[in-house]
């Protein structure tokens, strides 16, 4: 993206700075942060858009009690595959490219520890999700058991099962070896003086995030091995009549999945806590409280995981033990809001692209967070488990969560990114109707699962018409609303004319935005300036 | 050490990256580890309802006046095509008394099918209290086609359960066993039911 170099740092080593020529050479084999940060970011919006065709596909079999649409397998193979591809295809990745594009910048560094291992990292992953999507032209359809594939059910269906775990497979080994790259430039790269208590919050929280997929991809592997030997080689791991315990796989996959959520969620609390203080211009509150919470999140999120499973049936004290801890959590996160609300508290606030999706982010955020309270009581999630209060919950965390800090991030960094100023009229026009049609797509989903409504079912009885037909109408407007995104995005790479300056926002701090908008093919050369006027955290010495 | 020697000291990289591998390699052993680890767990803490003890000699019991209710349930996997039920759908019992349920399958079939039950106690902390000392499901079961037979369990309850428990369930679950013991089903003849011969589930 970037055509020309104006960075006077990068005179030391003019041979680096020449960018690979060849439509081959620039993408296939690319080692470049910034290219592999594009592909990744890329990749995630194509996977946004195809999962959210399957979301579609379901809110409209979902407009009316009755089966119009689709038949109820293709239905299931609907809501495994727009799970799979929103965790997995969308969000993840789209973390990922904003780690390699950001991290280097944000550390004071030329580039990625292992450039050779990122390009692989990357190109893993279109053949991964190659693999996923091909099981629904295949004979016995795409995985229809739901995206934690419990078993028994997941045993069940045909031979395209083993595309599905092996597709998994791949994703965590490019997870894995994407958060071994990160970790080692966070650790090893960062330029002199940019000790880790002035790492910016989104190199923090990543930092924490990729030991925690570090953590946990491994054993969803494992989780995903035993089905498939279950499956073809007649093991019993998980098969009752063999020795083996179903619910065993619900307690092996939680203690991946749990942390899994946050996984999806960190990036976007640093994300939050980068642009607040830039357009509230003031410094985030509570530095070090953050990164602290940010660590007891992450710790406490490998003890919580049963708190999936509470139907199963638990001992009282595994019950009252998971109930407490999981709502433990809301105390961390609690101090999070807390720091972002006191951020602006008083601060001369305006109200860009940016700044109005983190908003949004705190406010939505926040809801989704009460709502996992809620679920947390051991004793009322009898009655909300699998009901529409459990899809309202985390789509409330993943999508006014995860997703618009996502949003919120392209459009902070975008300018950056290209050199050009995005449209902020349409820029707007993208937050409200998404914040608007969000709210109507997912709130009337509490009151569907409080009345009954359960998850994963193609048909429903007729008293839930209402609801469901406002939630289908946000759910197209949603989804139509994000071309929107796709129309600015479009239009600030090849046709904005409005040049963006090094600094882009009046309050923004941070190594990133000393360099050059675009910013030079290798970030820094020479060690960056550290002090109290480049970046956002520079107490202490030097 | 100056900015790019810091930057290329692939050292450095090696030796963090070949610690986060192992990380990775261990945590996928540890998925693994997981499966006995829960097992080890739950038989020692009766988490999952499995921690049902099993005695052949009772020897003395401890007797109590409290009595509680049980509940008999009875399940059939897909693949089996039997009838199975409990006699007595529940039961006041004495704690600290040994006693008696019957459960009742049936092969509706013509041929000759094997199946063993698993078993579940709900609450499962209850299961440490739960002592058996003869259980069908300890050993596989034939049935010829169209017989029928009458599946006893032998049990008490320790009078020790905790007092917030009132209600106990045994619930068990009968699967087709495919590749079964060939000498039984040659010789025609059905392991005794409550001979202890083959605790392996
Ligand atoms: C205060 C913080 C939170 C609490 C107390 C909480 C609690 C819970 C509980 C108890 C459930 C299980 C409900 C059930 O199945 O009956 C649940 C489900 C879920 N939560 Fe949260 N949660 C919190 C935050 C989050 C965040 C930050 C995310 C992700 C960004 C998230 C994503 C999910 C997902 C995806 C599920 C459903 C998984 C499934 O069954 O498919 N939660 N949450
Ligand atoms: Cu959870």
């Amino acid at each position: 993206m970037s055509k020309q170099n104006t960075h006077s740092h990068a005179n030391a080593h003019d041979h680096q700075d020449h960018k690979p020529t060849g439509f081959v050479n620039r993408w296939l084999f690319t080692t470049n942060h910034k290219d592999i940060g594009t592909l990744y970011l890329i990749l995630a919006l194509v996977m946004f858009f195809f999962g959210g065709a399957m979301a579609m596909i379901i809110r409209a079999e979902l407009f009316m009690p009755g089966l119009q649409l689709v038949e109820p397998d293709f239905f299931n193979q609907m809501t495994t595959m727009h799970a799979l591809i929103m965790i997995f295809g969308a969000v993840m990745p789209a973390w990922v490219g904003l780690a390699n594009w950001m991290i280097p910048m944000m550390i004071g560094a030329p580039d990625m520890a292992l450039p050779r291992l990122n390009n692989w990292s990357f190109w893993i992953l279109p053949f991964a999700f190659a693999m996923l999507i091909s099981t629904l032209f295949m004979d016995s359809g795409g995985p229809a058991a739901g995206w934690t594939m419990y078993p028994p059910l997941s045993l069940q269906g045909g031979q395209s099962f083993a595309f599905v775990v092996f597709s998994i497979h791949m994703m965590g080994i490019s997870s894995i070896m994407g958060s071994i790259n990160i970790i080692a430039t966070i650790m090893n790269m960062r330029a002199p003086g940019m000790t880790l208590l002035r790492m910016p919050l989104f190199v923090w929280t990543w930092l924490i995030t990729a030991f925690l997929l570090i953590a946990v991809m491994p054993v969803l592997a494992g989780a995903v091995t035993m089905l498939l030997t279950d499956h073809f080689f007649a093991t019993s791991f998980f098969n009752a009549a063999g020795g083996g315990d179903p619910v065993m796989f619900q307690h092996i996959f939680w203690f991946f999945g749990h942390p899994e959520v946050y996984i999806l969620i960190l990036p976007a609390f640093g994300v939050v806590s980068e642009i607040i203080p830039t357009f509230a211009r003031k410094p985030l509150f509570g530095y070090s409280a953050m990164v602290y919470a940010t660590a007891s999140i992450a710790f406490l999120s490998f003890i919580v995981w049963a708190h999936h499973m509470f139907t199963v049936g638990m001992p009282l004290t595994a019950g009252l033990f998971f109930m407490y801890a999981t709502m433990l959590i809301a105390v961390p996160t609690g101090v999070k809001i807390f720091n972002w609300v006191s951020t602006m508290w008083k601060g001369s606030m305006s109200f860009e692209t940016p700044m109005l999706f983190a908003l949004g982010f705190v406010v939505l955020f926040t809801i989704g967070g009460l709502s996992g309270l809620m679920l947390a009581l051991a004793s009322v999630d009898l009655q909300y488990h699998d009901s529409y209060f459990v899809v309202a919950h985390f789509h409330y965390v993943l999508v006014p969560g995860s997703i618009f800090a996502l949003m919120a991030g392209t459009y902070y960094w975008l300018p950056k990114w290209t050199g050009r100023m995005y449209s902020e009229k349409w820029g707007k026009i993208h937050f409200w109707l998404s914040a608007i049609s969000v709210n109507i797509l997912f709130f009337p989903q509490h009151y569907l699962g409080l009345a009954g409504m359960p998850r994963r079912i193609p048909d429903y009885s007729t008293q839930f018409t209402d609801f469901n037909m406002i939630s289908s109408i946000g759910g197209f407007i949603f989804g139509a609303s994000q071309l929107i995104f796709l129309g600015v995005i479009i239009h600030c790479v090849y046709q904005s004319r409005k040049p963006a300056s090094s600094r882009v926002w009046e309050g923004a701090k941070g190594l990133e935005w000393t360099l050059s908008s675009p910013p030079p093919y290798h970030s820094f050369n020479t060690p960056p300036v550290i002090d109290a006027t480049t970046i956002a955290h520079a107490e202490g010495t030097y | 050490m100056s900015h790019h020697e810091h930057i290329e000291n692939r050292d450095l990289h090696r030796k963090l990256v070949r610690k986060l591998v192992l990380l990775a390699v261990g945590m996928f052993g540890f998925g693994f580890a997981l499966w006995p680890l829960y097992n080890v767990f739950c038989d020692l803490t009766g988490f999952g309802g499995r921690g049902v003890q099993v005695v052949e000699n009772v020897g003395v019991i401890e007797p109590s006046d409290r009595q509680i209710k049980i509940r008999f349930d009875a399940n059939v996997n897909s693949g089996l095509p039997w009838v199975f039920q409990a006699k007595e759908k529940s039961a006041m019992v004495s704690l600290g008394k040994m006693s008696e349920a019957l459960y009742l399958a049936m092969n509706p079939t013509d041929e000759a099918i094997v199946g063993q039950a698993t078993y579940n106690v709900t609450p499962p902390e209850a299961s440490l209290y739960f002592v058996k000392t003869e259980c069908f499901c300890f050993t596989q079961q034939l049935l010829q086609g169209n017989e029928s037979r009458e599946m006893p369990v032998y049990y008490f309850i320790q009078a020790d359960l905790p007092e917030y428990i009132k209600e106990i369930t045994l619930s068990y679950t009968f699967f087709r066993i495919a590749n079964a013991d060939a000498v039984a089903l040659n010789s025609g003849k059905a392991f005794s039911a409550g001979a202890v011969l083959n605790n392996s589930q």
